[in-house]
């Protein structure tokens, strides 16, 4: 008995870690952290459609008051971002294996 | 022996020398635009054996039998023609100052599509056939038209017919700015971007002929031939800057301004490879 109500507790308490709930402040961190890496995409020519969606699907549950899922998104759109950026500057020697010789 | 032994050290450095200062095995790093054509228009033509250069600019509808029927019956009553007629009626209409296009053009505009794109050497950009006929209109106190919408498809399809058959003749002056210009539309055509990491190679160059989802894809070589185009996907009309722009859309890229220099660059390059074959636009597409 003593020991399922001590597994119950860990269980809940471990429960409990991972639904804290993300602050205001926090959406507002991941969503200027993304925002950056978007602009150096920007800078480089070679944003995102899905970028710009992600962000603004970011926004949309920041402005519900969700900021979890808003958290999460500007997450996404983080990655993408840089992932456009990357390939950016990748590309810039890249492009020739494709050329046609 | 031993006196040779400085000889041959000194040779073999010199070598290494050499190596080390020879540019990389890229053709891509020089610019040659005439080998560069050569070398696309032989591509396509190795890859298709059956089809005459000149075919190609038909696009989807050269690369097989009953898509060639299909063009045919189409342009019986070319689905282009109300725009044909929009055009020609556009471009006749004088401007509020009394003047027309055909002040702003060479030969009056009549037949010139085909050394359209050109390199402006006093500007030092590339100029369009699009980019061209906003700044007649700009000149002439009138407001420039947008460069996706039918009304610019109109007075391009007319001219274009007007051109019809004419071989496409880009001229690369001999100016470095002209040359990178042809360069970065080279860059441009086969960068990857989007999402879908795609260039503009992938699909017109390593899939011509190829499905993606239910459209058949055109082959680059003469696809800017044909513009402006009727696509059945649209129901109406597309320009150049249209094309260029859905292709990025469809990729997931954010595409660029219509005539931002990169498309520009990109046109001047397209077009540039396909000389020699004919004018064919106004188009229709799937």
């Amino acid at each position: 008995m003593r020991t399922t109500t001590i597994l119950a507790t860990v269980l809940l308490i471990a429960n409990g870690a991972s639904a804290f709930a993300a602050s205001e402040a926090d959406y507002k961190a991941a969503y200027a952290a993304a925002e950056a890496a978007n602009t150096e995409a920007g800078s480089l020519r070679n944003q995102w459609t899905t970028t710009a969606a992600t962000l603004a699907a970011a926004k949309k549950a920041a402005d519900a008051g969700d900021f979890d899922t808003a958290v999460t998104r500007a997450k996404e759109a983080e990655a993408l971002a840089k992932a456009s950026v990357f390939q950016a500057t990748s590309e810039k020697e890249r492009w020739k294996d494709l050329e046609i010789r | 022996m031993t006196r040779r032994l400085p000889v041959h050290v000194a040779t073999a450095a010199l070598a290494l020398g050499v190596l080390a200062l020879a540019p990389s095995a890229h053709a891509a790093d020089k610019v040659d635009p005439a080998a560069d054509k050569a070398a696309f228009q032989n591509y396509f033509t190795t890859k298709f054996p059956k089809l005459k250069l000149e075919d190609f600019v038909n696009g989807p509808y050269s690369m097989n039998e009953d898509l060639h029927k299909q063009w045919q019956e189409k342009e019986e009553f070319p689905p282009y023609e109300f725009s044909l007629e929009a055009g020609k009626e556009m471009f006749s209409k004088p401007f509020k100052n009394g003047k027309s296009y055909a002040d702003c053009f060479p030969n009056k505009g009549i037949g010139v599509r085909q050394n359209y794109p050109y390199f402006d050497e006093k500007e030092g950009k590339v100029i369009t056939l699009e980019l061209a006929l906003n700044r007649c209109r700009e000149a002439n106190g009138e407001a420039p038209l947008s460069y996706v919408k039918d009304d610019m498809a109109a007075l391009t399809a007319y001219m274009a017919f007007t051109s019809r058959g004419k071989p496409m003749d880009i001229k690369i002056p001999n100016d470095p700015r002209a040359l990178e210009a042809y360069r970065k539309g080279k860059e441009y055509f086969y960068t990857r971007r989007g999402q879908l990491n795609f260039s503009c190679a992938t699909c017109h160059v390593q899939s011509p002929g190829e499905r993606i989802r239910a459209e058949v894809l055109a082959p680059a070589l003469g696809i800017l031939n044909a513009m402006p185009i009727y696509r059945s996907e649209w129901s109406g009309m597309g320009t150049t800057s249209r094309r260029f722009t859905t292709c990025n859309s469809q990729t997931r890229a954010v595409p660029l301004n219509p005539q931002d220099d990169e498309y520009r660059n990109l046109e001047y390059y397209l077009s540039y490879v396909s000389n020699g074959l004919p004018i064919s636009g106004p188009g229709a597409r799937p």
